[in-house]
């Protein structure tokens, strides 16, 4: 019978769908105008910061007492700061600390919100119950305050930093995925693993995670672009990235005193690079959004 | 309008292309027809044949990538493509209307009833009050009680049948000359479908407007229409007067189709339906000759290479080159039974079901899913659960794999062995023993797995295989369920309905499961796809041994599939027998309501047994017997007072009625309603014959 009942059953596979759902979000992401411009924005600041101190004219670090202060000129392109040293190689390679950081924190985040909101969205009941009213507390704090306590309780470093900005944002993605996995949860394919034993483990991580993974990457880059911000303010603080890096924000709290007496050029740049960063992150966020959401 | 004697609607070599990847993909190809006056015309095919393009193309809604190629549309003789923007609003807002699918999409969610009607009387020039009685009017006339109390509701307070009457009242309140159903009744039970139906049929009479009426169910377009064309690839294959065309098939393909559809008097144990080999050609794939030759059994080198001519046989019209001998179409699927059943009724219980109950609890009040459920299941049968929805029938399922958990005192018993009644509680071999095929297979199986994974992953935990064996187990299972290699390496969405279906009953089947409940697995299949499952269901339960739970709107396939049958009302089983005598009657007076309003090819009847109104809410259920609000054959105050007990009316068939089981079989044979048994009609004609 079965042969001649699905003779041409070869041909039932959906040829309109050849690339799948992955495949069809990078092709429509590489035709996403905002995702090329903020990628290429993002991509100059990594090589920056990976390659940026073998092309940069002077060394970032070495003070030139004797030329403190100096406007732009063709011998430095940014001017110099109060040590002289050259503006225009500290912006190439400033974006180095902050590259680290922030997306170590949003990874960070990303891991533990994830696996909170798994657990959350998947048990439901009063895990939920308990773990959501809390999280919804710690939401309540601003993150820059969160992590002020934070670091002068255990002191400053860059691994506190990670750790402290991705422990801010960690709520924030837990409460995205939760909503994500209450929906998933309702699938039958759920019920179906039950019907199979599968461990809650096996359930979450197996057989819902992949299927959420599309709001945790919107959510992750949104975030990055936070994290980038939380951790240049926390830089200008004082309580971020600490001297003698280059770090943008670090040069803009060292030398905004400076802006009085006219000397924009050691604060302006650093400014323009951080907003840069930011509106390239922002803009990827927005790409990946739209390509996951048409 | 200037013409009388115009067309009401009529299509001259339409063609429609959507814009897929840069390539425009033919939709529609050349098709014409005509829809008079007042004439009812239905379009049926499977999905993806057109269908709705068709409805979109009339009123231009096309989406934004769909264009007309070539051909013109004419409304009461007025080209429709040639339109300028302000006259085709006017025409929109005056001339056509649409009833859709979804009637809860249909209707804006934030504005109450009242408002949205009323507005259809104000954009055709009323005002204040006069729109509004205009407006309660309509409600009226679409038969929906308490009218003036709906205007004041928004649509999420209405129940799916009332939506429906209120689009159609909106559709119906600016008079148009033509009315464009499409698949108005598919989302609704039998019982209001049969309402709804009766409403537009009622309605037609008292109207002058045209109705080009889309439906895949050929039942549901042979009682409403005068003629009826058959889409295939976007050709129309066929066209006729609808008695004509479903009892005398010219086209191979109408023929296949009215193969598909479980008959009457069709079991599983005297013959497997017939389905169509093959697909339907992908959209915009370039058909040379005939679009339906490469799953037709009949054609010949012609049939390949030479695109047959729409032959007019007086009256009707067949695009087949062999159109007198169509219904020599052979058979594609052998009617004979390999396998011998179990004798029916003799084989021991699996599964025994005793005072099941179950109450969800919520916002204060109690309500009552499942009430004193009792039954059992023999080995190698299948019990067919039928009702509305709202009758218990999915929760029923859920409590028997234990994913939801029943109140206290219930037993459920496998093989003689109490049950645990939580899944958590289950061994192992409890677990694998009892299985699912869910009703729709895009949320049942895991899009982010490839079909290997899905299938391997249910042989390793229900049957405890590895390695070599898993792979030899799984390249039987997929042959079982005739997939191929092929299939196993892709994702869900990227097979068809039908194979996404196979794959969701091999996952069910990995563990040699005692019980699978199959819960309306073909409801999203198209007929040719619902038989060849359907056929599979069967074979894999001769084979197997499988017992089946099988839940079911479409009265005919759990006929077809079912042993005995247990209908259920409001978590009550009403009626409880072998199918055969659940079908032949006499039955329960709800049974009998249902197999009234259920749509079908062999009967033509003009009385039906009427169900007033919705389905009662668990939650508030009636005093006594629970029916006695909608029952036709109510016999006094004893039907409010006491719940009447599920008697025994005969050996192994019980009946929950106050009227003795020689009373009804009286009544419902004096009622005459319609005939008693759909076997007793003249035979067949002879394209549904067995060859």
């Amino acid at each position: 019978m079965s042969a001649i009942e699905h003779p041409a059953s070869t041909t039932a596979l959906d040829t309109t769908a050849p690339r799948g759902a992955w495949g069809d979000t990078l092709h429509s992401l590489s035709r996403s105008g905002t995702f090329l411009v903020g990628s290429t924005i993002v991509l100059f600041w990594i090589a920056c910061a990976i390659f940026g101190q073998h092309f940069t004219p002077y060394d970032p670090l070495a003070s030139d007492i004797l030329n403190s202060l100096a406007p732009p000129s063709g011998e430095h392109w940014f001017g110099t700061d109060q040590l002289g040293r050259d503006v225009f190689s500290r912006v190439i390679v400033g974006s180095r600390d902050i590259l680290t950081v922030a997306p170590l924190a949003t990874l960070l985040a990303t891991i533990a919100g994830t696996t909170l909101g798994l657990l959350t969205g998947y048990f439901r009941g009063i895990l939920d119950e308990i773990v959501s009213r809390f999280l919804e507390a710690f939401m309540a704090i601003p993150v820059v305050i969160k992590a002020l306590l934070i670091i002068v309780a255990i002191g400053t470093s860059k691994l506190t930093v990670i750790i402290v900005i991705g422990i801010a944002f960690t709520p924030i993605i837990a409460r995205t995925v939760r909503s994500a996995v209450l929906a998933e949860r309702e699938l039958d394919y759920v019920a179906a693993a039950q019907l199979r034993h599968e461990s809650a483990f096996h359930t979450m991580f197996v057989e819902i995670l992949p299927n959420v993974l599309p709001p945790i990457l919107v959510e992750t880059t949104v975030r990055l672009g936070y994290a980038i911000f939380a951790v240049a303010t926390l830089s200008f603080l004082g309580f971020g990235i600490q001297p003698p890096s280059p770090d943008w924000a670090l040069s803009i709290s060292t030398n905004y005193g400076l802006i009085g007496g006219g000397y924009w050029w050691t604060v302006l740049f650093d400014g323009f690079a951080i907003a840069s960063v930011v509106v390239g992150v922002n803009l990827v966020a927005d790409g990946v959004h739209g390509a996951f959401n048409d | 309008m200037t013409d009388i004697a115009a067309n009401a609607l009529q299509l001259d070599n339409l063609s429609v292309a959507y814009r897929v990847g840069r390539r425009d993909r033919a939709v529609l190809r050349d098709l014409s027809f005509t829809i008079a006056r007042g004439e009812a015309y239905g379009l049926v095919g499977e999905s993806g044949c057109g269908k709705s393009t068709v409805a979109l193309s009339v009123v231009r809604y096309l989406p934004r990538n769909g264009k007309v190629a070539s051909g013109t549309i004419s409304l009461d003789g007025q080209d429709v493509m040639r339109l300028g923007p302000e006259a085709l609003r006017r025409t929109r807002a005056e001339r056509v209307a649409m009833v859709y699918q979804d009637p809860g999409k249909a209707l804006n969610p934030s504005i109450r009833i009242g408002r949205q009607l009323t507005e259809v009387f104000e954009l055709g020039g009323l005002s204040g009050q006069a729109a509004t009685d205009r407006a309660l009017a309509m409600l009226n006339r679409v038969r929906i009680s308490d009218p003036a109390g709906v205007m004041q509701r928004y649509p999420h307070q209405l129940s799916g049948g009332m939506q429906q009457r209120v689009a159609i009242a909106m559709a119906l309140a600016k008079d148009p000359s033509t009315l464009i159903l499409d698949e108005p009744t598919t989302g609704l039970d039998a019982t209001v479908e049969a309402e709804v139906l009766d409403l537009i049929a009622e309605l037609r009479r008292g109207l002058s407007a045209s109705i080009l009426f889309i439906s895949h169910n050929l039942a549901v377009v042979s009682r409403m229409c005068d003629r009826v064309g058959v889409l295939y690839a976007g050709i129309l294959v066929e066209e006729g007067p609808t008695d004509v065309v479903f009892n005398d098939p010219r086209h191979p393909y109408t023929v296949a189709l009215l193969r598909c559809l479980p008959r009457g008097d069709q079991r599983k144990d005297q013959g497997r339906l017939d389905t169509i080999p093959g697909y339907l050609p992908s959209i915009g794939a370039t058909i040379k000759g005939c679009a339906f030759a490469e799953r037709c059994a009949l054609a010949t080198d012609l049939c390949h290479t030479t695109p047959p001519p729409l032959h007019d046989l007086g009256g009707r019209l067949a695009r087949c080159h062999y159109h007198e001998r169509a219904q020599e179409l052979p058979r594609a699927t052998p009617a004979r039974v390999e396998f011998a059943m179990p004798p029916a009724g003799q084989s021991e219980a699996v599964l025994r079901v005793d005072g099941l109950n179950k109450t969800y609890h919520g916002h204060g009040h109690a309500l009552r899913a499942v009430k004193d459920l009792s039954l059992d299941l023999r080995r190698g049968q299948t019990l067919g659960l039928v009702g509305e929805s709202g009758s218990g029938k999915t929760t029923f399922a859920r409590l028997l794999l234990g994913l939801v958990s029943p109140d206290q005192g219930g037993h459920i018993e496998l093989d003689g062995k109490a049950l645990a009644p939580r899944l958590g509680d289950r061994t192992d071999a409890e677990i694998k023993a009892l299985q699912i095929v869910f009703q729709n297979p895009d949320s049942a199986l895991n899009r982010s797995h490839s079909i290997r994974h899905l299938l391997s992953r249910a042989l390793k935990r229900l049957a405890g295989l590895r390695g070599r064996q898993l792979q030899d187990r799984l390249d039987e299972l997929v042959r079982s369920v005739r997939l191929t290699e092929r299939h196993l390496v892709v994702k869900p969405r990227q097979l068809s309905g039908g194979l996404k279906q196979r794959v969701a009953i091999a996952r069910a089947f990995a563990g040699d499961p005692r019980i699978v409940v199959c819960d309306e697995p073909t409801s999203a299949l198209d007929v040719s796809v619902q038989a060849a499952i359907l056929n599979l269901l069967a074979d894999l339960q001769s084979k197997q041994d499988a017992s089946y739970i099988f839940i079911s709107h479409d009265l005919a396939v759990v006929r077809y599939l079912s042993d005995r049958i247990a209908v259920l009302y409001l978590g009550r089983i009403m009626e409880l027998g072998p199918s055969e005598e659940v079908f032949a009657g006499p039955h329960h007076p709800y049974t009998e309501a249902l197999l009234s309003a259920a749509p079908s090819l062999d009967r033509r009847e003009n009385t039906r047994i009427r169900l007033d109104g919705e389905i009662p809410s668990a939650a508030n259920p009636p005093g006594g017997c629970v029916f006695h609000t909608r029952c036709p054959r109510k016999v006094g105050a004893i039907c409010e007072t006491t719940e009447p007990p599920l008697a025994e009316a005969q050996d192994g068939h019980g009946i929950r009625c106050h009227i003795p089981y020689a009373e009804l079989a009286r009544l419902q044979r004096a009622g005459a309603a319609r005939p008693a048994r759909e076997t007793s009609l003249p035979a067949a004609h002879p394209a549904l014959a067995e060859r």
